[in-house]
């Protein structure tokens, strides 16, 4: 197991992602003779997890049963404990097509925060591409660099306990993206631009959940030459499939009306039609942050 | 800054490279090709002179259709207090305020005045250019920039570029696929290296190269003791891959897969080398064990008309040469039998080199089979104008449990269809299904206001994960995946 190469058997050490239901998940640290409690019952690894397949139904003790998963990122950003708000696969998705990240990509991130965009761009940038990430939290930085360890991406990232604005990224001329996400991105774009490859084409992106933000961002972008200014704002919006019923109206017998099959004149037998169709939720995130994108000429 | 050659060679324009032509928000697909005149809005170019010129150079055309680099920007001009007005309340539009007529400007074309003195002529011959806002002013020149400016940015194709490039020239080839929907399905598909990837699209190849750019070609199976070597050769961490896969199979409907999209991204030769294609009329013998790869029993029908074929051709040559062997000496017998005898020759190369690609082709389907027999592959992305339903019910099989699946369409109705299919069936946990609505916004100074066309729609995804089928699935389980399901009820312990 990894989160940048998938496998087939569940064994020690490894980190499965436990799915209870919709918008229900867990991670879990596979080890041997440990025991993890659910609500559906106990989970036993050595005897439930060790050895079976991935995507194996696992009954728990108290009957109720789970399905465990080979982690991706995209379970992991659902499942992760959080030390920080965090990027959703929605926005992350953008992201990593606006940035033209693939295998071999060289990316700086800062915040790294808890890790949730991390895990998505060294999938991505794997096996031959790195991820240089900046958190000033200490804290935060010494946690994502323990998980980028358990998760066996560690050979792919070099995290780094420094403030990206004063220090930049730590590395000059090499970068074909870069990823913002602190309060005050328009102070690192200077940094951003070093740390791009002299070519051009590097491609750069700020995240931002106020518009003021943006605006400054925007600015400081202009004035250290960077184009092809742009700023979106992607959401998600999830239909749930339900059957609902719609009685149908009664309005009397209809005397023009030819006489059905039983011939008796009276309402029809069902007094409802099924539809299949969607409803949204009751509520939904209508705003995460304005994502802006620019390409860097050649320096 | 001298110029470093060596760095910069892979990012210089060559022959035959795939590239894409931008203007603004108008992006063209091609191939450098030198002595060919290609269209661009409305212009004939020569791309001539593109060659060996930096990607994302920007290039002014000029007379003949050819290319010159532009000369790097200096500041803009008039930066400097430029004269303005404070509102429009005074400003009729009579559409007199312009002094140069059509024909002025024309002139001035052809005079090869470039882009941006044509603008200067255009502001200095309006009588409301200088009572207009600063703001006005801006976008006055920003309108005319778009129109007059006869520049040209060449770009080495991406992702991104591509997918933005189709769905604003050719949409209907995509079957509307939006950028950003195609950027959720190469996420949610979990699509990266070394995965093996099936792919179901009738989006002219544009999913499909997504997915191989994704995918980054071939990477060498190493070896523990290749490791440490190259390690020490090119002093960075390496990862070995421990299953060597890293496939991309392209299932496809009809006579032969579309490539088109996937073509112009430009691809390196060792990323064909990863994939391969497989007709789906061949899919339900494939997963019932009845595909013969080897030829010896290819389809009845397809044997019997090569055969007819051949007997045409044969008989009439066969009644000659019997003719000629029964007839008497003749003079002229060693010439007839000599032209013959090439016409023989001839026939069995022909006949050679169709078996050749007969051969080749069943190499490749049994390639293609040898992907897809062991059922385990890791994930399957479906963008087509065919019956959603239809097509993942049919290739859910071949995947391994615990993989994503990722299912566009440009129907709702099709993957609500879809939806219930799934969850009758079983095997599929988390299926959820989404659209994103993407807004762009203006950011200026005192001008940031969210641009007034959007999108409309970009399609719909149903994206899930398989699990594992080997315990029956009873369908009045205990769980119910829609909501509303609140009360959880347990029903005595299984096995």
């Amino acid at each position: 197991m990894s989160f940048v190469e998938y496998s087939d058997v569940i064994q020690d050490g490894d980190v499965a992602i436990v799915y209870l239901g919709i918008d229900s998940t867990m991670p879990i640290k596979v080890q041997k003779g440990a025991q993890t409690q659910t609500r559906y019952g106990v989970i036993r690894h050595s005897t439930d997890l060790i050895g079976q397949r991935y995507g194996s139904k696992v009954t728990c003790s108290k009957g109720g049963w789970v399905h465990v998963l080979h982690p991706t990122p995209e379970l992991w950003t659902v499942s992760l404990p959080h030390r920080t708000q965090i990027l959703y696969t929605t926005d992350i998705a953008t992201i990593t097509m606006m940035l033209e990240l693939k295998p071999g990509s060289v990316v700086c991130e800062s915040g790294t925060g808890s890790g949730s965009l991390s895990h998505a761009i060294l999938r991505t940038i794997a096996p031959t591409g790195h991820l240089h990430t900046v958190e000033f939290h200490q804290q935060r930085a010494e946690k994502v660099a323990e998980e980028f360890k358990e998760h066996r991406v560690d050979h792919l990232v070099t995290v780094r306990n420094q403030d990206v604005c004063k220090d930049g990224f730590g590395v000059t001329g090499v970068a074909d993206a870069v990823f913002l996400d602190i309060p005050s991105p328009w102070e690192a774009v200077r940094h951003a631009k070093t740390a791009l490859k002299r070519q051009a084409g590097g491609r750069v992106c700020s995240f931002s959940p106020c518009i003021e933000q943006v605006q400054k961002t925007c600015q400081a972008l202009m004035d250290q030459g960077f184009e092809e200014l742009s700023s979106v704002e992607v959401l998600l919006r999830v239909h749930d499939v339900r059957v609902v019923s719609m009685p149908l109206p009664d309005f009397g017998p209809d005397p023009s009306a030819p006489p059905g099959p039983d011939s008796r004149g009276e309402a029809p037998n069902h007094a409802s039609i099924a539809l299949k169709t969607t409803t949204p939720p009751r509520e939904i995130p209508g705003h995460t942050g304005y994502l802006t994108f620019a390409t860097k000429p050649r320096t | 800054m001298a110029d470093n050659g060596d760095e910069d060679s892979e990012y210089r324009i060559k022959v035959g490279d795939c590239v894409v032509l931008k203007r603004g928000d108008i992006f063209k697909a091609m191939q450098i090709q030198l002595g060919k005149k290609v269209i661009f809005e409305k212009q004939w170019i020569f791309l001539d002179k593109t060659v060996g010129q930096l990607y994302s150079t920007t290039f002014d055309i000029v007379s003949g259709g050819n290319l010159l680099p532009q000369k790097p920007k200096n500041a803009d001009d008039a930066s400097d207090a430029k004269e303005a007005g404070t509102d429009n309340r005074n400003i009729v539009d009579d559409g007199k305020s312009q002094k140069l007529t059509r024909d002025d400007i024309e002139t001035l074309k052809e005079q090869g005045l470039k882009g941006q003195e044509i603008i200067q002529q255009l502001i200095d011959n309006s009588s409301t250019f200088r009572d207009k806002t600063e703001y006005a002013q801006d976008k006055y020149i920003k309108k005319k920039k778009k129109k007059y400016e006869n520049t040209v940015t060449i770009l080495k194709p991406s992702c991104r570029i591509l997918a933005m490039m189709y769905h604003g020239r050719e949409p209907g080839k995509i079957c509307h696929l939006r950028y950003d929907t195609l950027a959720q399905m190469l996420t949610l598909g979990n699509v990266h290296a070394g995965s093996k990837v099936l792919v179901f699209e009738t989006c002219a190849g544009l999913v499909l190269g997504s997915v191989m750019e994704r995918m980054g070609g071939k990477f060498v199976l190493l070896t523990l003791q290749s490791l440490a070597v190259a390690h020490c050769i090119i002093k960075q961490p390496l990862f070995p891959l421990h299953s060597g896969h890293g496939s991309v199979v392209q299932m496809y409907p009809g006579g032969g897969p579309v490539r088109a999209g996937m073509e112009s991204f430009g691809f390196p030769a060792h990323f064909h080398d990863t994939l391969h294609e497989f007709p789906i009329c061949h899919v339900n013998a494939l997963l019932a064990g009845t595909l013969d790869t080897t030829g010896k029993h290819s389809s009845a029908v397809e044997k019997q008309s090569d055969k007819d074929k051949e007997k045409e051709q044969n008989q009439p040559e066969a009644e000659q040469a019997g003719e000629q062997q029964d007839g008497p000496e003749d003079p002229n017998m060693e010439t007839v039998t000599a032209e013959e005898a090439r016409v023989e020759k001839e026939k069995k190369e022909k006949e050679k080199r169709k078996e050749a690609k007969a051969q080749e082709k069943r190499m490749k389907l049994a390639a293609a089979v040898a992907q897809l027999e062991g059922r385990n592959a890791d994930g399957l992305i479906i963008a087509s104008r065919f019956h959603p339903s239809s097509v993942v019910m049919g290739l859910l099989k071949f995947l391994a449990p615990s993989r994503p699946f990722v299912i566009y369409s440009q129907y709702k109705e099709a993957l609500i269809e879809c939806f219930t299919k799934l969850k009758e069936h079983g095997g599929t946990v988390n299926v959820r299904l989404t659209d994103t609505w993407l807004r762009h916004y203006q950011v200026l100074p005192n001008r940031t206001h969210p641009l007034l066309l959007m999108s409309g729609g970009g399609g719909y995804l149903l994206s899930g994960t398989t699990v594992a089928t080997d315990t029956a699935k009873p369908s009045g389980s205990q769980r119910v995946e829609e909501p509303a399901a609140k009360r959880q009820k347990l029903t005595d312990t299984e096995g």
